[in-house]
């Protein structure tokens, strides 16, 4: 689910969430617990949507690093998000062989049905999308991704996708 | 029709469940590699084999393994690359989707080679689907003994992890990767000191590609020698091929190295040709940083003899006139794709990609992209193409690591070969942006489908 936070209100994980942490930590040699900060940011964007300031102050906390570590990781890897986003993140890929094959008519009429621009919210916040670059499946092309699964739709077309945006306004309406 | 040796049993329903695959012969690799071999043995068979880094590089794995140093009391780490992000590749997704144990199996035989007591699989951050198969596999294997404690008796143990990267295609570049694992920024490391050496943690690691790991099964299981009998000359053994753009059948497909391009573009048991009917324009080879090719200097070298899908062959004629194996990722582009729009895409996304570490490719990959950007919208110059043939070159070999020349390659081959393309991009602006120039001479010599029919 997601909770829009404000960047100012603090952050407290769940203790079932800091136990997932801990799994993390347990794979690495004693000492070097700052491996799990990759994985640990993806289970606090699954649990928030995004990865916010006084979330990774927390993650720094646990992990016993300083909080410019984890910042400066955050704003290094595409997948994490410094602003909240819609429930549904629709990633299509751009890149050569998805282009030629017609992602960037894909794009465009996602626009048009969502009625927002690449990186905006709509207004019932269920929705944001957003070109990203070679998701590696270049033979199935064009193809979308939506976060914190990553649930993958291959082959699209427009009445694909379509149907994808109406299933999910469905399933959120539920 | 060619033997299968990776991609065998991939039609058997189930066969990404421990049961199924086992049944199939699964596994027999670890218990042949831990209960008859010693570990310098096992390196000795994927010598032999002649094995190429099936990741872009095409170094030998075997020599790479032997470069691992071996000091007294220190951890020596295999870590599985799997942050596959090159433009027109998707094997490693499809191995890991439909055959997790391959890779789970392979893993065990080569960090017993390696004496590596805790292995890591780094998955690129988008790949969850396969990062949620992979741990399920390994949840099965170690219930059945094949992980963890004294594995099969034999006293070795080995712990297997599934690590997720962020996102950023940098972290493929085997030093960069490391950083990302050790939980930083993907900033590839300057070289020497090399992995082998001081890789993760400081500590002697070897980094090897999905499909790498996955041959050292069908090695194991069949010697090294047997291995070595298919393919053609030093490129032995079979290799995954992601085909994709305007084919009529796109898909991953294991050949046999030395299989006549023709024969794997045109085949129905391969791609079964151009979609629609249409005629081949260009190719890309071995993913998108490999120069790109003309269909005719494509399908036969400049001294008119056929093009194979291997290492040497598909190299002839150096930059001038060949390209690359690269990762096998094949982009077929038809008679309607503009070459410009193209070189821009790819462009993008290396400016996209750049960690920023080093100027000329932080600097030139974003200048090559606004010049690319202006001559496909009709506001190039003449002066141009030779501007990116400069910046290009300015990049090349000025990097810490590849991605510079990954970045310049793939320009600096487009104007090479498409050089009036781009020189009909500025003369002709408002055609460049409403239509396509076209297929011009760079045609493939084949007739079209259906004067070859008549």
């Amino acid at each position: 689910m997601l909770s829009v936070q404000d960047t100012n209100t603090p952050v407290t994980f769940s203790p079932e969430l800091l136990s997932k942490f801990a799994d993390v930590v347990s794979r690495y040699p004693e000492g070097k617990q700052k491996s799990a900060l990759l994985p640990i940011l993806h289970l606090v964007q699954a649990e928030y949507g995004w990865t916010s300031v006084p979330a990774m102050d927390k993650v720094a906390e646990f992990l016993s690093i300083q909080p410019i570590e984890v910042y400066e990781v955050a704003s290094f890897y595409t997948m994490y998000f410094l602003k909240p986003q819609g429930k549904y993140m629709l990633e299509v890929c751009r890149t050569g062989p998805c282009e030629i094959v017609g992602a960037t008519p894909i794009m465009e009429h996602i626009e048009k049905t969502l009625g927002v621009k690449e990186g905006d919210v709509t207004p019932d916040g269920l929705f944001s999308w957003r070109g990203v670059e070679c998701l590696a499946a270049c033979g199935f092309g064009p193809v979308l991704q939506i976060g914190p699964e990553y649930t993958f739709y291959e082959n699209l077309t427009t009445d694909s996708v379509d149907k994808l945006i109406g299933d999910l306004k469905g399933k959120a309406n539920n | 029709m060619a033997r299968k040796l990776l991609l065998e049993h991939i039609n058997v329903p189930g066969i990404n469940t421990f049961d199924v695959y086992r049944s199939k012969g699964g596994y027999a690799a670890v218990e042949k590699a831990l209960k008859t071999l010693t570990p310098d043995e096992v390196v000795e068979e994927v010598k032999k084999s002649g094995l190429r880094g099936r990741g872009g590089a095409g170094f030998p794995t075997g020599m790479k393994w032997s470069f691992l140093a071996k000091p007294e009391g220190v951890a020596r780490y295999l870590v599985c690359n799997a942050d596959e992000s090159e433009p027109g590749t998707f094997k490693d997704r499809y191995l890991m989707t439909y055959l997790p144990h391959l890779l789970i199996e392979g893993m065990i035989v080569a960090s017993f080679a390696l004496g590596a007591k805790t292995s890591y699989i780094y998955v690129r951050g988008e790949m969850m689907p396969q990062i949620r198969i992979l741990e399920k596999a390994i949840a099965e294997a170690k219930a059945k003994g094949f992980l963890g404690k004294n594995i099969l008796g034999t006293g070795y143990d080995l712990e297997l992890y599934v690590q997720p990267g962020g996102g950023a295609y940098i972290c493929g570049e085997e030093t960069a990767l490391l950083e990302s694992l050790e939980g930083k920024r993907g900033n590839p490391r300057i070289k020497p000191p090399f992995p082998a050496i001081a890789g993760l943690y400081g500590c002697p690691t070897v980094v090897n590609n999905v499909e790498s790991i996955a041959a050292v099964v069908p090695i194991i299981n069949e010697g090294g020698d047997e291995y070595a009998k298919l393919g053609i000359g030093r490129s032995t053994g079979t290799k995954l091929i992601s085909a994709g753009g305007n084919l009529r059948k796109p898909g991953v497909y294991e050949i046999d190295l030395g299989l006549p391009v023709e024969e794997f573009l045109y085949s129905d048991e391969y791609c079964g040709g151009i979609a629609n009917g249409k005629r081949l324009k260009a190719v890309v080879a071995g993913g998108s940083s490999v120069p790109i090719l003309p269909a005719n200097l494509f399908l036969k070298t400049i001294n008119n003899e056929p093009r194979l899908m291997s290492y040497e062959s598909l190299a002839d004629g150096g930059f001038v006139s060949g390209t690359m194996m690269g990762s096998g990722g094949f982009i077929a582009y038809d008679e309607d794709q503009c070459i410009v729009r193209n070189t821009w895409n790819f462009a993008r996304f290396y400016h996209h990609e750049s960690c920023g570490q080093c100027s000329p490719c932080r600097e030139g990959t974003g200048w090559m992209e606004k010049v690319l950007h202006r001559l496909e919208y009709g506001h190039g110059k003449m002066s141009d193409m030779d501007l990116l043939v400069d910046v290009s070159k300015k990049i090349e070999g000025n990097t810490i690591c590849p991605l510079g020349d990954a970045a310049a390659w793939p320009v600096a081959s487009a104007i090479r070969h498409f050089r009036d393309e781009f020189e009909w991009h500025v003369t002709n602006p408002s055609a460049a942006v409403s239509g396509n120039f076209g297929i011009a001479h760079y045609a493939d010599p084949l007739p079209k489908l259906e004067e070859a029919a008549s």
